[in-house]
């Protein structure tokens, strides 16, 4: 088993919790976890990215090599498709669909989101909206999560325990909003047709 | 033992801790920063009392390293690679001084400048000191390192010097720790003048470095971390250094690479391994991030003409970092390429938060120079440095920490008058108050502005060394009270800004504006820290 997922958003969107809580969930299961993240002056609002590697034997590289990443996980349309060179052909896009505008040229929504449909293997929906009618608006993350589910090959339970490590912290009201995310997640994800893994 | 998931620096941090380390020393800077963080939060680093405070800047902090070693403990002192240039006085000198208590410098290089002004390599400054270098592979190999270091330096009575890059830096496996080695008691150097470098003591102290050059070459050759890797095909014989060891690996099924390697994780070069690659292998290949420094070193070991091709002789980039793709190309492996990234994708460089102070200042300032002139806006590094991209465009330099202030001196000088600094709070502190004080000296007419957000805020919010004690430090150089004006960068008083930056770059003199206002994501850390409380 080896999965190589390509995170990505913009800073401050909460790609490195998704990487967590996958990774977590990982090392619960005894696999191998490597996940290499961006610091520093790139969080300040600018395109954010981590490459995450999980794998049943030891893994090597740091970074993902080029045209064959499994997953591209995004919080943010247009960051979902900044890393397509990393993708491999057979590889899914999973993206939300709210735009984050800080920037004056922003492309059209309407273009980006039908350019975004037109690859092969696309699951692109508007996580903010769902977060918002689970009453939980800052998981939208998590819904994310939740949609790139079917491709993992975690157990659900691991998951679940990843999100109490994670946010164990903040206490149990915190925990709930986010387990109820990925679960909202995982049911978006069934309105699409998804190869058996 | 414990197997923990850990950044390649929290992994540096655990071992240190883990092999008796008494003191960290370091000043905020991106990609090491979280290697003191991860001392400052530890638990176990509390109760053995661990010293983890910031210092002003890593001179400071490498000097007080020193300092703790000179006293028999062990101690370490962690920098980006630009933090190396600002401690390059103690860290040479450290070398010719020797150490007693065990001392490490951990350095971490900025390939591809994710977050830095260029990518220099440490290792060329390792080498001019003359001392040891450990480059990991790997986390575990990062913690080995930083654990088992101490005894390395303790036995040539050396400070050694361990290099990573920003990859490895901010990149988390699996690391299995050891049990924890006791810290060191208080003892004396025996030599009373070991640490006197009056010149007749610092000639027989560069001796003693200079025979231990024959020792640093020997434990190299014998490092674990310097490894002959057999393989069939000797068409080729691969110099993997540091975390390009792993970008090979990964081109090969079973990890295993049919080429013989030399796998390098400790300088001086291991020459009589390198020598049997070259022997036995048609051609060189080596690999390395940051500069071509093993693939020029190796150049002057043999004359018999094989070709040795890296970086240097244009099989790999010259400039940026590696990855598994390049490393594919340079062996002549299928890589492949994924898809393109469309055109409708934009841009999106990094900004200054919303209601950040910053913001505030560069809205005054901007209108109160349309009647001075352009291009005259020296600044710094901080995350006031985006002031130099749309919709500012603010500022005309960043060179190095606190050459605002002395830029515009030395361009006021030159007759720019005025001229402007805009320098943050921490970088003030860390190189600026020297510079003031030439300025105060010459009475130069500069009009220095220290947007004061009460943190180190680009590399995370750490605190910063003299907040609320910036006018008075001020008035301790010399500049005039009645021209430090303190402000509140807000969008109310706008107008009133505006007009007292105006009048003090009318003024023939040394001015300082200080606008004051913390940072936003401290405040609401802060705000949110409390909350929960």
């Amino acid at each position: 088993m080896k999965k190589d997922i390509i995170l990505s958003g913009v800073g401050g969107q909460g790609i490195l919790s998704i990487a967590a809580i996958i990774g977590f969930a990982a090392l619960e299961k005894n696999l191998f976890v490597k996940q290499s993240e961006v610091h520093g002056m790139s969080q300040r609002g600018g395109a954010v990215q981590s490459h995450l590697r999980i794998s049943d034997t030891e893994i090597a590289s740091d970074l993902i090599p080029y045209g064959t990443a499994d997953l591209i996980i995004s919080v943010e349309p247009m960051e979902s498709l900044r890393y397509l060179p990393f993708l491999s052909t057979d590889g899914w896009i999973i993206t939300n669909t709210t735009p984050f505008v800080n920037i004056p040229n922003y492309p059209d929504l309407e273009l980006l989101l039908s350019k975004i449909n037109s690859y092969k293997n696309v699951i692109a929906f508007n996580a903010d909206e769902i977060a918002k009618k689970i009453k939980a608006p800052k998981t939208s993350n998590v819904v994310i999560l939740g949609a790139a589910f079917p491709f993992l090959e975690i157990p659900y339970e691991n998951l679940i325990s990843g999100i109490r490590t994670l946010f164990g912290r903040k206490g149990n009201e915190v925990i709930e909003k986010n387990i109820n995310a990925l679960n909202a997640g995982i049911e978006e994800s069934k309105k699409y047709s998804i190869p058996i893994i | 033992m414990k197997k923990l998931l850990l950044l390649g620096a929290e992994a540096i941090a655990q071992g240190a801790i883990d092999g008796g380390m008494s003191g960290i020393y370091a000043y905020p800077g991106t990609p090491s920063t979280e290697i003191t963080e991860y001392v400052q939060n530890s638990k176990i680093a509390a109760e053995r009392k661990i010293h983890s405070k910031w210092s002003a800047n890593e001179k400071t902090a490498m000097e007080a390293a020193l300092g703790m070693s000179y006293a028999g403990k062990r101690a370490m002192v962690c920098m980006k690679h630009v933090g190396l240039n600002v401690a390059a006085d103690p860290f040479i000198n450290s070398a010719i001084t020797g150490v007693n208590g065990g001392l490490i410098i951990t350095v971490a290089d900025d390939p591809s400048m994710h977050s830095s002004q260029n990518e220099q390599d440490s290792r060329y400054l390792g080498k001019f000191a003359l001392i040891p270098i450990l480059e990991p592979a790997n986390q575990q190999e990062a913690y080995d390192m930083a654990r088992d270091g101490f005894e390395l330096s303790e036995k040539y009575k050396t400070p050694i010097l361990i290099r990573i890059t920003t990859r490895l830096s901010h990149s988390r496996y699996g690391v299995t720790t050891k049990e924890m080695k006791p810290k060191n008691n208080n003892s004396l150097p025996d030599d009373p003048k070991q640490f006197v470098l009056l010149p007749a003591i610092a000639r027989m102290r560069y001796k003693i470095l200079l025979d231990n050059q024959k020792n640093f070459l020997d434990e190299s050759e014998q490092s674990i971390y310097n490894k002959y890797i057999e393989g069939k095909d000797t068409s080729k014989g691969i110099i993997a250094c540091g975390i390009t060891y792993n970008y090979l690996l990964e081109n090969y099924k079973e990890k295993s690479c049919p080429h013989p390697v030399v796998k390098i994780g400790q300088y001086p070069l291991p020459k009589q391994l390198i020598t049997k690659l070259y022997n036995e292998c048609q051609e060189i290949l080596v690999l390395e991030d940051g500069y071509p420094f093993v693939e020029e070193t190796i150049k002057c070991f043999f004359n018999s003409g094989k070709v040795i091709s890296g970086r240097l002789n244009g099989t790999l980039p010259r400039d940026g970092e590696l990855n598994p793709t390049l490393v594919a190309k340079a062996l002549g492996i299928p890589t492949k390429d994924g898809l393109p990234i469309p055109e409708i994708v934009k841009n999106r460089p990094p900004e200054l938060c919303n209601g950040c102070s910053h913001r505030d200042v560069y809205e005054a300032l901007n209108e109160a120079m349309k009647s001075f002139g352009e291009k005259r806006v020296f600044s710094d590094i901080g995350c006031y440095t985006l002031g130099a991209l749309p919709p500012y465009n603010a500022i005309n330099s960043c060179v190095d920490m606190g050459a605002s202030i002395t830029m515009a001196k030395g361009a006021a000088d030159a007759g720019l008058i005025p001229s402007v600094a805009v320098i943050g709070d921490s970088t003030f502190t860390h190189s600026g108050i020297t510079g003031l004080l030439d300025a105060v000296n010459e009475k130069s007419p500069i009009t220095v502005i220290i947007s004061d957000n009460s943190a180190v805020a680009m590399t995370g919010g750490q605190e910063s060394s003299a907040t609320g004690r910036l006018k008075e430090i001020c008035i301790g150089v010399g500049v005039e009270p009645e021209h430090i004006r303190v402000l509140t960068p807000v969008p109310k008083y706008h107008n009133e800004m505006v007009d007292v930056i105006k009048e003090e770059l009318n003024y023939n003199g040394v001015s300082v504006i200080i606008a004051e206002r913390e940072c936003i994501q401290t405040a609401s850390k802060k705000k949110k820290e409390k909350s929960r409380e």
